[in-house]
């Protein structure tokens, strides 16, 4: 029924600009050069009018429609069959009508309910019915308006051309509607977080335990949230990966900037991006399947007991990921050091080394230290890789050989299965993703700070 | 300036030019080519350079100056492209004779460069840099000395004496290339190449540069690259006239410029092109 | 202004200022060696975990089978209703006809395990699309079950070390000390042992037991840890009480006996090898039974088609990425129609319309920021907005390509600009010259000639998008697809990386070459877009 309104809209959308152009050359009986605007643009004019309204209405309607009808439901209910009922309780039943609506049954339904579902399915129809009718009289109550507008010295083009830019001003404002709806969100659910567990025992607490009981006679721990394990292994990692991709990353870039010949700098630079250009997903699987038993391995031959799913092995290999990062930036860093300050150096005798340590290192600093603070942000939000090579259960410890978490890999492992937002365990992977969303934000603007000030310097 | 009907000159104009006999030479060279990739910069250049002199480089602008200048210290090494062949001896020495190390021979002849490039340091470590990493210091004492005796030399110590840990970015435009000039003094060099030291200078700041370079004469021998002729004529003693990457006149600065035997310096000298 | 000391030139030629160039130089060598060696390093690891991949990975494209004959037997499959027969039996009896000596009910279904257990369905679809082979003998290629499927390419052993590294260290040792001797081809271990009085009148097993592990402790005395009573027979006990019994004449002494040490260490101490049978195959009879279809020429590894034209299963023999591949087209499908569209008019309305005031500068800010947002916030997002609060179904392929969408937009818009940028002013000002508006030189003229780098930057985006896991996995978008009969933008589905995922997290042998193999297919994915971006780029590309 719905895929009536997408139909039917594009065939007015077209009625309407072939309408408007015809009717454009009609009202200067074909003398085209008379109009102010060409007919096309008369012709989209009434066509951007028919179409777009509409589809607005339709997309709005289609998002308030399900909350509308559950309220409404909820509301239909009988007394006695939703006095008493907590939230995902509540929850509980309304899916039940659903799906009872949809024609499955599970069990045996109260006549309450039975007649619940009735409701909503005639409730369904009778919306659609609605949108379909109020979507279209919009549309053509538009096209009737704006067909009447089409004159000589109508600008139709100044129209068209207002409702492109506002069309652009549109889409360019996603980008702050996508960082507003990520703030919001986490806000809000991190907010009835810390309704349940207070702030000072989620940012303060030594006791991560958030396997609480969901449904009853569940056997789990009590639940504590208390992130600063988590916090203290998602550093532990980070740290691990940069004491891997710094060096090795800032020394192929001191070799590709200043030492390798041409060609094989075309060569190199390339092949180190690949590295870049692998999903996440496949270093955490190279972790378990490679890096992981070889240092089991290795710690074996040394005598030491490595685990399995050691810090190590994840932050090594995320170190891994990190060094064509490193490189690429610290490369740009030192190549955009003036030519003047390296000749200044080989001009007093200074060999390369001298200059590229001496000088050319210090003054590209500022870009090299942007490049590592958008690497530590990165290692801090990665997800794959944790996900798949770091432990579930949060320890605190500081010893690379032991497994630790991290806040990325608590908040997948607390929101994969379950995702009804109302018992602090799905909701503290909120707060934590609110937590990782700050201190990736704060580091970004360090770092966009940092390689501005480089910038500035030079130019 | 096009050089179309000009003709390629197989007689070079430093033949018919003799230094007095008592003046050592310090720096010869001899039939020096200069190459880019495929693109010729220099064609045989023979010149002459007199201890303890100036000798200005002049010539409209892409003519091989400071290409033939970034042949003296082998400046030309760093860019990979650039193919450099002839004689070049200092004292007496070929400088691109594989013996010879880049190193010791860019601390012996110091460069100072268009735009003023002092390293993102203080002033101090800025001067202190050449001595360092050559060890001429032997003590903390020794370098001090050589940084104020440089910074005097180039003129620059009162000004900048009560701020030496200063970044030497913070001075103005003529204090930073006085402190390049002193930078390259501190190495103790025996030759000191500018290439136009006072292109990006305002006139006051040129006077002062053009003044110290007078004085250096007495301790260095200075080659001055420059687009200017009045400074040309103001600061050196001998004068060198290239064009189209030929060597074309050279002679005393005074002769050069009254009385060019060359159209081409004549014409370059009068303003007709350049 | 003359100074004296400043006025004697450095000594160049002294040793002391030689040895300090060369030192320099040494110092400058070494940094372009490590610099060489970093480069060597992170190539070294790309070629390790590429190779690596590679090696798992390559067995995966070809599906071991057996070869049966099939007797359609009308009797058992209904002509008309094919689908109700049993299968499971038709499959079963037809491979056991290869092995009339079995007879015994549980070796019989020992034997059926090198078979798939999807085999049955297999050949359920093949006589329900063609019903005319019923009464029929049909020869059909079956499957085999994931052991038998990794032991015909070689990946798992038949056996494997029965001792770690540290026991069979442990054991040497006792050998090298002279305590092992061999009689009648069985190895035997001398041990001190002092009996009691009191145990020598009634050895009960109990204390005799505590007395022989005393005196390995003492075998080991220091190292606690490396004890390992599990060298010694389990009947050294009974035979230690019999030769007590035997001769009751040492008590309060040592008592040298030489006990029976346990098959496993005899084997080491008489071959230098200790193995037991893999734990992965129920029986060495299966084997030989196996070892027996492989001598008949029944056994063949033909390239597995399975891989990409299956959906997911539980048995990674018959897994698949038919699923992972619709689910990430779709979801790169509504990633596309929205990121591209709105990419392109964000980045026009920026680069060439938007006056250069707070507003523009800070929807610029915010573009920078979301590009370095961690994708699993991108995750939280979509969860929270899109399926908590606009209420759309988990799991679907809508969901993921609109997070998608969000997380590709900043690629897009940034590569967008930068492709308009370089079209030359001149452009605009001619167009802008003939009387053309705004619009019309940004329609007409600078979006075209920018087009072939904004889809570059729009392909790279993509195959970023394609790789991403995380949000995905929070959405959902790892569901269970075992068919891709039901595959819409609002059904359940899953995704290539997210595939990845799952099969990695799977405990069957199989699974790990099946994910590498999974891995290489992105990888070519990946590959093919990139250099498909490359191609456009060059290939239109103008140098203005």
């Amino acid at each position: 029924m719905l895929s009536i309104i997408p139909l039917s809209l594009a065939a007015l959308v077209l009625v309407a600009y072939f309408g408007g152009k015809n009717r454009a050359v009609a009202v200067v009986a074909g003398r085209r050069s008379t109009l102010h605007s060409r007919p096309l643009y008369h012709g989209t004019y009434v066509a951007v009018w028919v179409g777009i309204p509409a589809l607005l209405l339709s997309l709005v309607w289609l998002f308030l429609q399900g909350p509308v009808i559950d309220i409404l439901l909820v509301r239909s209910l009988p007394s006695d069959l939703r006095d008493g009922l907590d939230g995902s309780q509540l929850q509980l039943l309304l899916s039940e009508i659903r799906s009872l609506a949809k024609g499955s049954v599970f069990g045996n339904p109260t006549a309450e309910v039975i007649a619940a579902a009735e409701r909503y399915k005639a409730w369904q129809v009778l919306a659609g019915w609605a949108l379909v009718v109020s979507s279209l009289a919009i549309s053509i109550a538009a096209l009737v308006i704006t067909r009447n507008h089409i004159a000589k010295r109508f600008y139709a083009r100044h129209r068209v051309e207002q409702v492109l830019d506002w069309l652009m001003i549109a889409c360019s404002t996603l980008a702050i509607l996508t960082t507003l709806g990520i703030v919001v969100s986490l806000s809000i659910e991190s907010l009835r977080f810390f309704d349940l567990v207070s702030p000072g025992e989620f940012l303060f607490g030594l006791n991560w335990e958030p396997q609480i009981p969901i449904r009853k006679g569940q056997v789990t721990a009590g639940g504590a949230f208390g992130a600063i394990p988590v916090y203290l292994g998602t550093l532990l990692i980070a740290l691990i990966a940069m004491l891997v991709a710094i060096p090795v990353g800032l020394l192929s870039a001191i070799y590709l900037a200043e030492y390798s010949s041409k060609r094989a700098r075309a060569i190199l630079k390339p092949l180190l991006e690949i590295l870049a250009g692998i999903p996440t997903v496949v270093y955490g699987f190279f972790a378990v399947l490679v890096v992981a038993p070889a240092l089991r391995n290795f710690g074996q031959i040394v005598g030491m007991d490595i685990a399995p799913n050691s810090a190590l092995a994840a932050g090594g290999v995320m170190g891994i990921m990190l060094i064509p990062f490193i490189s690429s930036f610290s490369d740009d860093a030192i190549s955009a050091v003036p030519r003047s300050l390296r000749e200044g150096a080989y001009g007093l005798g200074a060999t390369k080394g001298e200059t590229i340590v001496d000088i050319l290192l210090p003054a590209a600093l500022p870009g090299i230290m942007g490049g590592v603070l958008l690497a530590v942000s990165r290692a801090i939000g990665e997800t794959m890789i944790v996900v798949m090579a770091a432990g579930i259960i949060a320890s605190l410890t500081l010893n690379p050989l032991e497994p630790v978490t991290t806040v990325t890999v608590q908040i997948v492992t607390l929101l994969i299965g379950d995702s009804e937002f109302d018992n602090p365990k799905t909701l503290a992977a909120f707060a934590l993703g609110l937590v990782l969303f700050l201190a990736t934000l704060a580091l970004n603007v360090l770092a966009l700070r940092f390689t501005r000030k480089y910038r500035e310097q030079y130019d | 300036m096009t050089g179309d009907n000009i003709e390629p000159i197989d007689e070079i104009q430093t033949d018919g030019f003799a230094f007095p006999a008592e003046l050592p030479i310090k720096i010869k060279s001899r039939n020096v080519d200069v190459s880019y990739g495929d693109k010729q910069a220099l064609f045989g250049v023979d010149l002459d350079i007199p201890a303890n002199h100036v000798v200005a480089l002049i010539g409209p602008s892409g003519c091989g100056k400071s290409t033939y200048l970034r042949c003296l210290n082998r400046m030309n090494d760093v860019i990979d492209i650039a193919r450099v062949s002839g004689n070049i001896e200092l004292d007496g020495v070929n400088i691109y004779d594989d013996t010879i190390d880049v190193v010791e021979l860019r601390a012996r002849i110091g460069m100072v460069f268009q735009k003023p490039n002092p390293f993102p340091k203080s002033i101090f470590d800025n001067v202190a840099y050449g001595p360092r990493i050559h060890g001429i210091a032997n003590d903390k004492a020794e370098l001090e000395e050589i940084v104020v005796t440089s910074l005097q030399k180039a003129g620059l110590f009162d000004e900048v004496k009560d701020r030496l840990g200063d970044s030497g970015i913070s001075l103005s435009g003529g204090q930073q290339q006085r402190l390049c000039i002193a930078r390259a003094i501190a190495t103790r060099p025996e030759v000191i190449l500018m290439d136009e030291p006072a292109s990006a200078l305002d006139p006051i700041a040129t006077a002062v540069i053009e003044e110290l370079i007078d004085e250096l004469r007495q301790n260095f021998t200075i080659v001055i690259v420059t687009h200017s002729m009045q400074q040309a004529a103001r600061v050196s003693q001998y004068t060198a006239f290239f064009h189209l990457g030929y060597l074309v006149e050279f002679g005393d600065t005074e002769a050069i410029f009254t009385n060019p035997t060359d159209k081409r310096t004549q014409d370059y000298i009068t303003g007709r092109f350049g | 202004m003359t100074d004296i000391s400043s006025e004697i030139s450095h000594n160049w030629a002294s040793s002391n200022a030689r040895s300090r160039i060369s030192r320099r130089y040494r110092r400058d060598r070494w940094l372009r060696n490590t610099g060489v060696g970093a480069i060597v390093v992170a190539m070294g690891l790309l070629g390790i975990l590429l190779t690596s991949l590679a090696f798992t990975g390559y067995v995966a494209f070809t599906t071991t089978k057996v070869k049966l004959e099939v007797f359609l037997d009308p009797a058992k499959v209904d002509r008309n209703e094919p689908g109700k027969a049993s299968y499971r039996n038709l499959v079963r009896e037809a491979f056991l006809a290869n092995f009339p000596e079995l007879k015994k009910r549980k070796n019989k279904r020992e034997a059926i395990k090198i078979l798939s257990s999807g085999a049955q369905y297999i050949l359920r679809d093949k006589v329900m699309d063609e019903p005319e082979l019923v009464g029929q003998t049909i020869s059909v290629l079956l499957p085999l079950s994931d052991p038998f499927d990794q032991l015909y390419k070689g990946v798992v052993p038949r056996r494997i070390n029965a001792l770690a590294r540290n026991r069979i260290a442990s054991f040497e040792s006792l050998k090298q000390r002279g305590l092992i001797s061999v009689e009648n081809g069985s190895s035997y271990l001398s041990l001190a042992i002092v009996v009691g009085p009191a145990i020598l009148k009634n050895p009960k097993r109990g204390p005799l037991k505590k007395i022989m592990r005393r005196a390995f402790a003492e075998l080991f005395s220091g190292e606690t840890g490396r004890v390992n009573y599990k060298i010694l027979s389990r009947d050294a006990v009974k035979i230690l009480q019999a030769r007590i019994r035997k001769d009751v004449n040492f008590a309060g002494d040592k008592l040298q006996v030489k006990l029976p040490i346990s098959p496993i260490y005899d084997a080491l101490n008489r071959t230098g090898k200790a193995e037991k049978l893999n734990p992965r195959f129920k029986s060495e009879k299966v084997l030989d039974l196996f070892d027996a279809l492989v001598t008949r020429g029944m056994i063949a590894s033909p390239f597995s088609w399975e891989l990409f034209v299956n959906s997911d299963s539980r048995f990674p023999e018959l897994a698949g990425l038919a699923g992972a591949f619709s689910g990430s087209l779709l979801a790169l499908l509504v990633c596309f129609l929205i990121s591209f569209p709105v990419g392109i008019s964000a980045a026009v309305y920026l680069e060439e319309f938007a006056p250069k005031n707070k507003f523009s500068d800070f929807i610029e800010v915010n573009i920078n920021n979301l590009a370095a947002v961690p994708s699993v916030v991108f995750g939280l997002l979509g969860l929270a907005v899109f399926i908590g609060f606009l209420g759309m179904p988990r799991s679907v392929p809508l969901v993921g390509g609109l997070v998608l969408a969000l997380m590709t937009l900043p690629t897009i818009i940034v590569s967008t600009r930068a492709a308009l940028k370089s079209v030359p002013p001149s452009i605009r000002e001619a167009a802008l010259g003939v009387g053309a508006s705004k619009h019309e030189v940004v329609l007409h003229h600078v979006l075209p000639l920018a087009m072939p780098g904004i889809l570059t930057g729009t392909i790279i985006g993509l195959a970023q998008a394609l790789g991403e896991t995380a949000p995905l996995l929070l959405i959902g978008m790892n569901a269970f697809i075992p068919s891709i009969e039901n595959v819409g933008l609002l059904d359940p589905a899953t995704a290539l990386p997210t595939q990845i995922f799952t099969w990695g997290d799977s405990p069957e042998r199989g699974f790990v070459s099946r994910t590498s193999a999974a891995i290489l297919v992105l990888i070519g994915f990946l590959v093919t877009m990139n250099l498909l971006a490359i191609y456009l780029r060059q290939k239109f590309e103008t140098k203005w």
